[in-house]
């Protein structure tokens, strides 16, 4: 199931400082806790979350394993031009999930 | 002589506003007794990660499943029109089954007789997600348990164990959540146990979860046998906390610490 909110204004000022923010459906299993049956859990959390601005990183996060589940990450850019955000979220076990939002820029 | 009956009149006036008064304002909401960044979690819908459910329980009602393919769309159209209100009824007296159902245990029943199709696990993210989904079209609305004599008998009956004392530590939930609201528990403020808020996305379990969670949470806590999944003391305890909780704001799906 797609498990991602990232929100960010549709539209903006040229040069206005906006908010951006992007919250994720992760388990972020730490690696450390035993399971159900006393062996240790595999771990499994996000290592490494980008967000571009019309091609551009605007924003990078290495994400470690004492960091919760459902991982909420808020930060600050400035609106130079209309485009695309993409938010790229990567971590263990392959995992690799991308999801975009527009920006109109006046 | 008639100045004293008119003090005696304006004394027992007063006597009921302030009755009246301390009726309104006594019973607070669960999210009274959180701190402020939690609640701005719970306010703010961005933020919120009940949110995440939500979002997989709008997929799942227009999703078609069961032996005669039918979605909830089927029959119910978009939940925002035909689920307003629908949560804030909950528990409620089955018809078809001859028992109290709460939501999950409702949709549990629809998928069986409806679509055919098995219905979830208790706690499945499943079922989870299509009951945020649903609880989230009657946020800010008044809990609105059903007159139905039958309801009102789990009721009683949830409400004779919420005075029950069980456990090792032979605690009932009214000593902590009637007697000692607003005192501290370890780390936490105990709330007035007003359940107007589920599921809810609990930090401390990372993960979403139903009433009947809580519920079994807490007994957990005063060391006592824990009734399985669905049993009819969970239900009427349910049945009970909406009781108590009736004309309070829907603040489905809610944030707690």
């Amino acid at each position: 199931m797609a498990r991602a909110l990232v929100t960010v204004p549709a539209t903006a000022r040229r040069g206005e400082v906006i908010e951006i923010r992007a919250l994720i459906g992760h388990a972020m299993e730490t690696g450390y806790r035993p399971g159900p049956d006393g062996k240790v859990l595999a771990r499994d959390i996000i290592r490494k979350f980008t967000c571009r601005y019309n091609g551009e990183q605007v924003f990078a996060a290495e994400l470690h394993p004492a960091i919760a589940a459902n991982p909420y990450l808020a930060f600050f850019t400035v609106a130079t031009a209309s485009g695309t955000f993409e938010f790229t979220w990567e971590g263990d076990k392959g995992f690799s999930q991308t999801e975009t939002a527009r920006i109109a820029v006046t | 002589m008639t100045i004293r009956v008119l003090a005696l009149v304006l004394a027992v006036g007063a006597l009921a506003a302030g009755a009246a008064l301390a009726g309104a304002d006594a019973r607070k909401p669960g999210a009274a007794f959180m701190g402020a960044a939690t609640q701005a979690m719970q306010r703010d819908d961005t933020q919120n990660p009940a949110m995440l459910w939500v979002g997989d329980g709008e997929a799942l009602w227009r999703s078609k499943d069961g032996g005669n393919g039918k979605s909830c769309f089927s029959c119910h159209g978009d939940a925002r029109a035909s689920m307003k209100g629908v949560a804030a009824r909950y528990p409620s007296f089955d018809t078809h089954s001859k028992r109290v159902l709460d939501l999950g245990q409702r949709i549990g029943q629809c998928r069986q007789t409806r679509q055919q199709a098995p219905p979830w696990r208790a706690e499945s993210r499943e079922l989870l997600a299509l009951e945020s989904h649903v609880a989230l079209q009657s946020r800010g609305m008044p809990i609105a348990p059903p007159r139905e004599a039958r309801l009102e008998h789990a009721a009683a009956r949830g409400k004779a164990l919420f005075f029950q004392r069980i456990g090792q530590l032979n605690l009932s939930c009214a000593q902590c959540h009637d007697d000692n609201w607003g005192k501290r528990l370890a780390g936490s403020t105990i709330p007035q146990g007003h359940a107007g808020a589920y599921p809810v996305y609990r930090l401390e379990w990372q993960d979403m979860g139903s009433l009947q969670r809580r519920l079994r949470n807490c007994m957990s806590g005063v060391r006592a046998e824990l009734p399985p999944y669905g049993a009819q003391e969970l239900v009427d305890l349910e049945a009970y906390l909406a009781a108590r909780a009736k004309g309070m704001a829907m603040e489905s799906p809610g944030v707690r610490p």
